[in-house]
This record gives C-alpha cells, structure tokens and sequence, in this order.
C-alpha cells in the first residue's frame, strides 16, 4: 500500500507542478498577446503611454487619407470618434473595405510625436458590419459630448 | 410553391425527429423490440425529408426566387449557376440547413452501417442523435427559417452572394467542416448510449472507432479548405490567424484527435474509459460552442457572419441542455465505470496518455484565448475591451506541439503494458543523431543561417519521419521477405503511421513558410522590378478587365527566373457590381518546393500600385500533411477487423434488450 500511496503523492505533485508551470506560462503569453483597446478620446486624455501595445478604433475621418506623395508604401490617416482626433501611420498594403468615413480597428502603438503607428490595420469582412468596438467608441464620444453640451 | 413544399419538408423531419428521440429510447428502456426497430425507418424518413428539404432551396436558388428573403438577401440573376447553387449554405440559414441535413445523413448512415450493432444499443444511439435533430431542427423552424418569404413586395433583383464566398474553397469548405463537426454527434451518442447502459467495453470503443476517425478526416479536410481560402483569398498570404472563428474550428479537431487516441487504449486495453466517454462530449460540445460562437456573433471576428443576439441566446439554450445534460449523466454514471488493467511506466498507455494531455491543455489555452475578451468584458464592463492576439497563441501552443512531437517519436516504439528502457534507447538513439544532425545541416545548408526555431522545428519533423521508418523496417524485419513484411501490416496500423507523417510534412511546411518566406510590398510604377532569389518581378501595369458579375483592375507582373520569361501573373482587384463591394484577387503559382504570391494593393497616382509579392518556400505542405492526416484516418477505416462480426463477445454482459435482438 505504501507504494501505491507514494505513487498518488507523485501524481498530485506532478500535476500540481504541471499547473504552476501551465498557469506561468499563460500569463507571459498574455503580457505579450494581450491588447487592450482604446478610442481616441481616451488617448487624446493621454491615457495611454507611448509605446505600449494597444489596439485602436474609431472612424476614418473623411478626407484625411494621404498616399500620394509618401515614400514607399506609407500612407498616414486622420481616426476619430467626432470628439477627438488621433493621426495614424501606417507602411503596407491596406485591406479592401479600408474606406475614408468607415470603421477601423489598428494595432500598433502611439509615438512620442502623439502618432499611432499601426503594425497591422484588421479587414472586416462585411461591409455592413461595424465592429462592436467601433460602435462602443463612437457612443461612448457622444455621450461625453453630450455631458459636455449639457453642463454650463 | 417549392418553398412551402420544403418548408412543410422541415416541419414532417420536426416531427419524426422527435418520435425518434421518444420511441426507440422507450422500446429500450422497456424491452420492446417493436419500438426499437423503429428507430431504422424514422432515421430514414428523416434523412428524405431533409434532402427533400435542402432541394427545395436550391431549386429557389437556382431559379432566382426573390420571393424568398433568404434568396434575395444572398443571390443575383448575374451570380454564376455553381455559385447560385453554393449560395444555398452562404448564410446563417441556409448553413443551418446544411448542418441539419448533414446531421440527418450522418444519424442515416449509422442506421444502414450497424447491422452488427445490439438493437438496444442503436436504439438509442439514434434517439440521441433525434434528440440533436429536434433542437437544431426547432431552433431553425422558430428562429431561422430559409423558406421565410417576401410575397407582398418581392424584389425584382437580389443583393448578392458575398463576394468573399464566391470562390471555389469557400464552396466546398463549409460541408467538410460541418461533417466533420456534426460527426462527433455520432461519437457523443455512442458515448451517451455507452453511459445509460453502463456498457463500456472494448466493442463499445470498436464501434465508436471508424465513426470518430471518419468525423475526424472530414474536420481536417474542412479545416485545411479554409486555410487554404484565407491564404489565397483574403490576399495577405497568411495561412492561420488564430482568429476566434478558426479557433473554434481546431478545438473539436484537437480533442477529436485525443479521443481518437484514448479510443484506441479504451479497446486495446480496457482502461481510461470514463476519460474516453468524457472526450467524446468534450469533442461534440465544443463542435456545437463553435456553431454558437459564428452565429451568434458574441465575440468580434473578422468573420461576422448573422449577428443577431436573440439567435444567440436561443442556440446557448441549445447548447446548455445538450452539453449540461451529457455532463450530469457523466457525473451519474460514470462511477459505474472501471478500468480493468495494470500499464508500467513506459508502456504505449502512458504514452498515449500523454498525447490526450498535451491536446486538452493545448486546447484549454485556445479556450482561455478565445473566450477570454467575453470574460474580460463581462467583468470590467463594455468600455474596457481587450483582444487576444497571435502571439498569446504561438507562445502556449508551440511549445506543447514541439513536446508533442517528441513524445510522438519516442511512443512509435512502445509496447501495451510495458517497454523496457534499454529497448528504448536501443531504438532511439540512431534516430535522434540522425535527426538532430540532418536537423540542423539541412537549414544551414539551404540558407547559410543559424536559426534555432527552423532546425528544432526540422529536427522533429525528421524525428518523427525516421521513427516511422525505423518501425517499419523492425516490423517488416522477420519476415520472409520485406515485402511479405509489408503485407502483413494491417490497415490500420498504416493509417497511423500516415497520418502521423503527416503531422511531420505539416510542421516542415509551417517552419519553412514562417522562417524562410520572402514578403515584399512595394510602390511599382509600370516597368520596374523587385528581385527575389532566381525570380525577378516585372510589374507591367493595370488594365481594366470585365467579368460576369464584376469588373476587375487586373494587373499584369511578368516573372523571369535567371533571366528567362517564366510566367505571367494577374493579381486583380474586383468590383462587384451587385453590391459595390472590392475584392483582392491574389495570383498564385503553386508549386511542390515554393509558391509564387502576388496581390494588388491600392493605387498611388502616376499609373503606381502598391503590389504586394511573396515568395514562400514549402507552404503547400501545410496542406498536403493536413490531407496526408485525413487520409491516415480513411485508411484506418478501411481495416478489416471494423467489418467483422463481433457480436457474440458481448453476449454474457448483454441486457434484455440485447438478448431479444439476438433470439430474432
């Protein structure tokens, strides 16, 4: 019986290890996998520090997509949520329904310049589909718009 | 008129589906052998109805009856025939449709291949299966109906198939994916079946076998369909992008692998049953959370498909009573169930348990990964979003496929109950010097690099490719000759061996595309040229070029290698007339060692585009070792031992029911 006993104790140690290692290892690949998301208000506020890997969304303010003129591939827009503005950088090639006074979600990070340089500009695949953190984003501008029409 | 004859289809396969679900189970529990054999006809009727059904709206499709919402909401008189008749599954309703009638099939195809089966025990196999059909079949009368019509004012033309679906792959993938989904459901009742009679033995784990092995080949068929659609299609040249959608794919896939595996320990050796039983709802439920996460649109993809929340919380519903009510019985019963044998410290069951390890936990991170935007949201509220992005997913599940290949070398040589350490090393020590070796000369060879990543990832794919054939040359050893040695290989062991070659091709294309891929996205002007390796690509300007529902940028790069005209490519950029809606159209030359990727960006004045050109060497082998796996589990299949009568084992544990059967 002692065997047996002693072999249990191994197993429930084995996973315990098992786990510990499993629950470390989750952990590291959040602090690299995880982006957290902003509007351009919140980062108008200067909420985000430079650098830091976040994921951004808001509207392509129209008429602001400049490509012509950039060297290489680069091409530089305006994104906003009608309350703050925030220039997007970008070098690459853009997704088909990337379109001026439509959605957009970037990933990137913020420069000390206040520029967000994007590392990837996601496609949606449906036209009419506005991603839920656009949608949240432009509500959430509007409500602070309103509050600051309504206060005095 | 077509419509309604396949919407009253629905309806009659609402109603057997439930008198299957009650009847044979009834018969079951009490012993009528009568009520039992029903379950055969009702199956059938089933299956004619939804066939009958299915049918009906490809016939609206195909005569372009925009009196049908679902009709004009995804089809064209402009949209090409094939594509017309693809667009039947190219929504949230008609998909449904499909799920069910493959359902059906599946449920259909058990009844007319079971002939050596107990009745009891296909009784209630089937009404498991009927009681599925009910939920999917209700949630798509009440919810969702294909055959919803617009008689007051019907259009006069539709608004398209998206574009994005028009495409060959995408025609073809959503059936293997749901026949792999929807085959765990035949997995899932066994096991349900298995846990109301409290038989699990070793024909229990004979008869699930070709069954899982066959879901299994179509989910990673369906699997590498869209793979390959997004590398091709979405015109990034990326291959899997851990997206959620995708990820809900490969979860079923992966625990469907692991029970695959302990399936074969549950026959062979009689133990880990109750983790078997567990892995086969594990399998189906996690098939139905990835048809709830797609349609219900819970969480932000870049596949949106039909967002619509009251979906959602009736399929939730769906998947509650079905995954909760499979776990409760589990917990109910599987305490019944025993595993009957000793297994040492390096025996092929140790093995194998660690195979079902590294796949649950590889699958647990996925799960962490997928849902947890929904956790975060729900606990910090709307405004605090996150998302989970690939390198979460490559950090976690990497490092589990690099042990899982190792372990898969090491485990093609052990033995059931116990391999001694010595035999072990005698067999492996040649192996691993000769794949370490070749492991790392091959990529400082080809490249004159030093990469870690590419020459472990080499080194394991070598790894397991000579473990196979050393196996192989043992076992064929004492033969009289080797190809008698061969021959005497049964069919199954083959299919193993297959598939995990395949795993081995898989993880040499992936390393070779991510480590060695030349990606160049530049601003060319008509007559300039970008130079990779041998190629040299002449981009030679965009004309316009009509197609039948579209018009299309196409642009012309003319490729040379050492200097010699080669090929010409087209990347193209369409319109799509019916909705407006702009579609990259990558140009691929596919070939064994490398494949050649252009795609057009936008335009940047003076007549210059952005092209986009990829040079990927091997990335076809991810597709061809996803075939290779698919095809090890067909050849499985095929083994005779599936097809013999095996009956009379069982007869002393056999229930009244069983023992009725065999008197007729």
């Amino acid at each position: 019986m002692r065997a047996i006993r002693r072999q249990k104790l191994m197993i429930v140690l084995f996973i315990l290890l098992g786990s510990a290692v499993a629950v470390g290892l989750v952990l590291v690949a959040f602090n690299q996998g995880l982006n957290v998301f902003f509007t351009p208000s919140e980062i108008a506020e200067g909420r985000v520090p430079a650098h830091q890997n976040i994921r951004i969304g808001g509207m392509v303010k129209d008429g602001s997509l400049m490509r012509d003129g950039l060297e290489g591939t680069r091409i530089e827009f305006v994104t906003t949520d009608f309350n703050a503005e925030i220039p997007v950088a970008y070098d690459g090639v853009l997704p088909d329904l990337f379109r001026e006074g439509q959605g957009v979600v970037a990933e990137g990070f913020i420069d000390e310049n206040g520029v967000f340089q994007a590392r990837q500009i996601l496609a949606k695949h449906d036209e009419n589909y506005m991603s839920a953190e656009v949608k949240n984003a432009l509500e959430a501008a509007e409500r602070k718009q309103a509050e600051a029409a309504g206060a005095p | 008129m077509i419509p309604e004859l396949g919407h009253f289809a629905l309806i009659l396969a609402l109603c057997l589906a439930t008198l299957l679900t009650v009847v044979p189970m009834a018969g079951a529990v009490r012993g009528n052998t009568l009520w039992m054999q029903l379950c055969r006809p009702l199956s059938t009727g089933i299956w004619v109805f939804m066939v009958l059904s299915f049918g009906c709206l490809a016939y609206a499709f195909l005569h372009d009856d925009f009196s049908v919402t679902y009709v004009s909401r995804n089809s064209n008189t402009m949209l090409p025939v094939y594509y017309k008749f693809s667009a039947v599954w190219g929504a949230h309703e008609g998909s449904l449709l499909l799920w069910v009638l493959i359902l059906s099939t599946w449920s259909y195809a058990v009844s007319l291949l079971s002939r050596d089966l107990p009745l009891d025990i296909l009784a209630r196999v089937l009404s498991v299966m009927g009681f599925v059909l009910v939920g999917f079949l209700a949630f798509m009368l009440f919810t969702s109906n294909p055959f919803d019509r617009l008689l007051l004012n019907t259009p006069t033309e539709g608004a398209d198939l998206n574009p994005l679906l028009q495409d060959f792959g995408l025609t073809v993938h959503p059936p293997f994916l749901y026949m792999g989904y929807v085959g765990f459901s035949v997995a899932f009742a066994f096991a349900i079946a298995a846990l109301l009679t409290g038989r699990l033995d070793a024909a229990w784990a004979r008869w699930t076998r070709p069954w899982t092995n066959a879901a299994w080949a179509f989910l990673t068929i369906g699997i590498a369909l869209g793979s390959w659609w997004a590398y091709y299609e979405l015109g990034w040249g990326g291959w899997w992008f851990w997206d959620p959608v995708e990820n809900v794919s490969f979860m079923p896939w992966l625990v469907g692998t692991a029970l695959i595996h302990s399936l074969a320990v549950t026959e062979k050796r009689g133990v880990f049953k109750s983790w078997t039983v567990l892995l086969a709802i594990a399998a189906f439920s996690l098939s139905l959370l990835g048809a709830f996460i797609v349609r219900s649109g819970v969480i932000t993809s870049v596949h949106a498909f039909a967002v619509d929340p009251k979906r959602g919380l009736v399929l939730l519903a769906l998947l509650l009573v079905i995954i909760g009510g499979s776990l409760f019985l589990y917990a109910l019963r599987a305490p019944v169930v025993k595993g009957s044998s000793n297994y040492g410290g390096y025996s092929r069951e140790i093995f194998l348990l660690v195979n079902n390890i590294l796949l649950v936990v590889s699958t647990a991170t996925i799960l962490l990964g997928t849902l947890f935007p929904l956790i975060h949201e729900a606990i910090y509220g709307e405004a605090n979003r996150v998302s989970v992005g690939p390198p979460y997913f490559n950090t976690l599940f990497l490092p589990l496929m690099a042990i899982l290949a190792f372990a898969l070398g090491i485990s093609t040589f052990s033995r059931w109950k116990r391999t001694s350490v010595a035999y072990l090393k005698e067999q492996l020590w040649k192996v691993l010097v000769a794949s370490v070796a070749l492991g790392i000369l091959i990529p400082l060879a080809v490249t004159g690099r030093f990469d870690a990543g590419a020459m472990l990832a080499m080194t394991l794919a070598l790894w397991i490719v000579f473990s196979i054939a050393r196996d192989i040359w043992q076992k064929t050893a004492n033969k009289p000759s080797r190809i008698a040695g061969l021959r005497s290989l049964n069919l199954s062991y083959y299919g193993m061996q297959l598939a995990h070659f395949g795993m081995a091709v898989i993880i040499t294309g992936i390393c070779m595309t991510s480590h060695y891929s030349i990606e160049e996205d530049h601003r060319m002007a008509p007559g300039e040229s970008i130079t990779i390796g041998h190629y040299e690509f002449v981009f030679q300007g965009v004309v316009e070029r009509p197609g039948p529902n579209y018009v299309a940028q196409s642009a012309t790069v003319e490729v040379l290698r050492d200097g010699a005209h080669y090929l010409t490519m087209h990347p193209e950029k369409r319109r799509y007339l019916a909705r407006g809606d702009v579609q990259t159209e990558a140009d691929i030359q596919v070939g064994f060692f490398r494949d050649l990727f252009t795609a057009l960006g936008d335009p940047r004045g003076d007549d210059a585009w952005v092209v986009r050109i990829h040079v990927k060497p091997f990335v076809f082998w991810i597709w061809l070792g996803a075939f290779l796996m698919a095809m090890g589990g067909v050849t499985a299949i095929l083994d005779r031992r599936y097809r013999t009568k095996r009956v009379r084992d069982n007869a002393p544990a056999a229930s009244p029911g069983l023992q009725a059967a065999l008197e007729h």
